[in-house]
């Protein structure tokens, strides 16, 4: 049992404003759901639409079926009128444009006249939420108490807001009236409704993360709006960078003196960002970097998704040295994760890469409550009282990891950083015996780095004879995927990776043995992950299903193409 | 107390005769009269002769990228406010591959002092032009002569709003001394553009060439933009040193509230006293 909602309509008509008000008021119901965009790169006009999928057990994914299509303009019909199911209604504003004669599942609520009836025809998108209401067979107070929250500020609007909502529930009602049946409520009912972006950043600052610097960049420009709006009331700085070369550098600065730093950015700014990522490395200063992918190359699309960065993070910056790529499976998962890369980078003394992209950051889910107890924030700095004197910032010990004082902590004692090969005490050398322990140094991490490494995810058949493998935002396509298939009688099981770098091996390998097909499911157009298993293991993957043409996987699609090779 | 040579350590890989050994004395020289403690100051620096400087002098040190010594300093003085912070690098290092981040920390100013030792020429690289070479200077790139006009450096932060502008001279080493100690002292950013020769490499620019030009005008009010703007564009016959602008405003430190009370670096931290921020997405 489920309902899926589709609004679309042109940049600026405000989308994005019902489907929050929907989805906030669905979850404070307890019901389960997730919500994704859609978008193009422009302000005004074009065809921008969401997704919500209300569904028990709280979906993982959204899919093309359409109960409700919501047209703000006559495209968003023309586009998605073919998935919108023959049960289907579509609510649009019969002021702006008509359907075809033949459509029978029209529900014409005239969005602007009665806008403008309620006070403005500014609220045309909350008579439309008034419209949903009541095809969903909710009642509009449980909307009510959430307008007058977000309009707490402006004196009459929110009692203009429900007046236009109550028009839109009234208008919608004489022509269904609770014709779909929403799902169980969850168990759980004090959710959070929240988007990637924003787990990402809050995950962030409860990290202790005290400095952010970045140039805004889509997709992850979302975590610069998070913290700096937190940076009112809580102690974290964020600076706009005059470039992407200055952010990573700032951020650098910043957390040899002391704080945890984070910079955020898309491949395009990352490639601005990779000399700054060798300097981490060689001067062994803590760093978490997160990239939120959009398909390249150069400008490439610029609010679409892909996962094409994976190889470029691996490799990104001159030389060798260690470094952690992680990403996350879920809202849930990457709160944790995220706070994992700030503990790595501090206990490693590296730079750690979280790669994140458009189909997470900017998709919304019901989820649990997060505990923030489970987050860790251990620095592993030493003070006066633990250094040998006089100290030496990169003193060689046995897992490459050398006590770590920040400056000003220690009368008389300096810490010096450098970019060229250096000594122990950070002072320049070119004698090849001091390079050669120093490369052993720093690579050394590598091997208690790679124990910190977590397996990937298993879902599904325990005994498979089909085994996707997957990564990142993908988790929630492959379930749904994988539970298709075993409806169909598959034998199937998922194999899903956060952790990337150093790759973690071992759940992969004993599967691998057991399975007669191997596919490697990518939002890319050559298999970066399936490439990057073959060079570290020597598995090949028999089938890549692939997909780059912006947009994330919908589950018949993988499902197809299983299929096609059964 | 330390004294000035308690400031010297290492052994320099400059030439002997470069500018470069003037200009650290007289920045250990500033330092020793200021009383700074080691432990208590940061040198920020990218890559180049002059950005060898925090191997030579006893502090902190972040020894970046070439062109890249401005961001990690205002990134160090947002974590520790209480650290004194220096930029010291070239002409190269700092008007050229890190300009855009000379023009946007001079609009942010930080409370930083960035000491610029400009020879008109790239030293490490062995000889081509600098942003700040003469047009008609002949080098191994520069085959026919430069020909793009120099950047000036001082025009440029005035116009962009530096509140303290300076010229000196590695041959003015008393001067150069108390100049460094004022750019310390100044509340925000302060630019010491420090001309040296390169005895190695600047056949034009030579020691000589700058003794019989520089001179020290009156300045009689320093906060006169206009006539700042007139010494910042003398060069050629006649070039002025001295502090011509000083004009303290507001710092990039004084506009962020969370910076108030104890570094950011030393502030104590528990995951779970935030766990509140979840609330809104209720």
């Amino acid at each position: 049992m489920e309902i899926n909602i589709l609004i679309g309509g042109a940049a600026g008509q405000g989308m994005d404003t019902v489907m929050n008000l929907l989805g906030k008021a669905l979850v404070r119901e307890g019901y389960g759901l997730i919500y994704t965009k859609d978008y193009m790169s422009r302000v005004r006009g074009g065809h921008n639409f969401s997704r919500l999928r209300i569904a028990s057990g709280t979906p993982w994914t959204t899919i093309e079926a359409i109960d409700i299509l919501v047209a703000l303009n006559e495209e968003t019909y023309k586009t998605h009128k073919d998935n919108l199911l023959p049960t289907g209604r579509v609510i649009y504003d019969p002021g702006l444009f008509l359907l075809p004669d033949h459509e029978k599942r029209a529900v014409p609520v005239e969005l602007e006249k009665l806008a403008k009836e309620a006070g403005g025809a500014i609220m045309a998108n909350t008579v439309a939420v008034g419209a949903l209401l009541v095809l969903i067979g909710l009642p509009p107070v449980a909307v009510e108490k959430l307008l007058h929250e977000v309009f707490s500020s402006k004196k009459g609007v929110a009692e203009q807001n429900i007046k236009a909502l109550k028009k839109g529930y009234e208008a919608a009602a004489e022509y269904c009236s609770a014709c779909f049946v929403l799902p169980p409520k969850e168990r759980q009912s004090k959710r959070l409704f929240i988007e990637g972006n924003q787990v990402l950043g809050m995950a962030a600052l409860a990290s202790g993360c005290r400095f952010l610097s970045a140039y805004p960049m889509t997709p992850a420009t979302g975590i610069l709006n998070y913290l700096a709006a937190k940076s009112k009331s809580y102690p974290v700085v964020v600076e706009q960078a005059e470039d992407e070369i200055a952010a990573i550098n700032m951020a650098l600065g910043a957390s040899y003196a002391g704080v945890r730093a984070l910079t955020v950015t898309s491949g395009g700014g990352f490639s601005l960002m990779v000399e700054g990522l060798s300097l981490a490395g060689m001067t062994e200063t803590p760093l978490v970097v997160v990239v939120a992918m959009r398909p390249g190359p150069a400008t490439g699309l610029p609010t679409r998704s892909e996962q094409g960065d994976l190889s470029f993070v691996l490799h990104a910056g001159h030389g060798e040295f260690p470094r952690a790529v992680l990403s996350a499976t879920s809202h849930e998962d990457a709160f944790y994760r995220l706070n994992k890369a700030f503990e790595l980078a501090d206990r490693f003394q590296i730079p750690v890469i979280f790669l994140s992209d458009q189909n997470f950051a900017d998709t919304h889910r019901s989820v649990e409550p997060f505990d923030f107890s489970r987050l860790g924030y251990n620095r592993h700095l030493v003070g006066e009282k633990d250094i040998q004197k006089p100290y030496r910032r990169y003193l060689l010990t046995e897992d490459g990891i050398s006590p770590r004082m920040i400056p000003g902590v220690a009368e008389g004692e300096v810490v010096l950083v450098d970019s060229d090969e250096h000594d122990e005490k950070g002072h320049i050398i070119e004698d090849a015996a001091t390079r050669v322990r120093m490369v052993n140094k720093r690579m050394n991490k590598l091997t208690a780095l790679a124990e910190e490494m977590d397996e990937p995810d298993l879902y599904g058949d325990p005994h498979p004879q089909k085994l996707l493998v997957g990564w990142g935002s993908n988790y929630g396509v492959l379930r749904e995927a994988v539970n298709n298939l075993a409806a169909l009688g598959v034998k199937v099981a998922l194999l899903h990776f956060s952790d990337l770098w150093p790759l973690p091996q071992k759940r992969l390998l004993e599967l691998a043995g057991r399975v007669k097909q191997l596919y490697c499911v990518e939002n890319n157009a050559t298999g970066q992950l399936a490439a990057l298993i073959r060079r570290e293991t020597g598995l090949a993957i028999d089938r890549l299903i692939l997909k780059y043409d912006g947009r994330p996987f919908m589950p018949h699609e993988i499902v197809g193409e299983v299929e096609k090779n059964a | 107390m330390l004294s000035e040579k308690d400031y010297l350590v290492g052994d320099t890989a400059w030439c002997p005769g470069c500018g470069n050994f003037a200009i650290r004395e007289a920045l250990a020289g500033a330092l020793a009269e200021l009383k700074i403690e080691p432990h208590r100051l940061l040198i920020c620096s990218g890559i180049g002769q002059a950005a060898k400087i925090p191997h030579y002098i006893k502090a902190n040190g972040f020894n970046g990228l070439h062109g890249r010594a401005l961001p990690p300093a205002l990134g160090a003085k947002v974590a520790n406010k209480e650290l004194t912070v220096i930029v010291e690098s070239g002409d190269g290092d700092s008007y050229g591959e890190g300009g855009n981040h000379f023009i946007h920390n001079i609009r942010r100013n930080p409370n930083i002092a960035h000491l610029i030792h400009n020879n008109q020429i790239y030293g490490l690289t062995k000889g081509q032009a600098s942003p700040t070479s003469d047009p008609g200077m002949v080098t191994g790139v520069q085959t026919g002569g430069v020909v793009t006009p120099a950047l000036n450096p001082l025009a440029l932060a005035l116009v962009l709003g530096a509140g303290f502008v300076a010229r000196c001279f590695s041959g003015e080493q008393e001067h150069l001394k108390a100049t460094i100690k004022a750019a310390i002292d100044f509340p925000g950013y302060a630019l010491v553009d420090i001309l040296q020769p390169c005895i190695s490499f600047n056949k034009v620019n030579t020691y000589g060439w700058y003794k019989k030009r520089v001179y020290f005008p009156e300045v009689s009010d320093r906060e006169d933009w206009d006539a700042a703007l007139k010494l910042a564009r003398e060069w050629g016959e006649q070039i002025p040193l001295g502090i011509i602008y000083f004009k303290p405003r507001p710092t990039f430190e004084d506009a962020l509230q969370v910076l108030e009370g104890e570094p950011l670096a030393f502030r104590n931290f528990k995951p779970q006293e935030l766990s509140a921020l979840q609330d809104e997405f209720r």
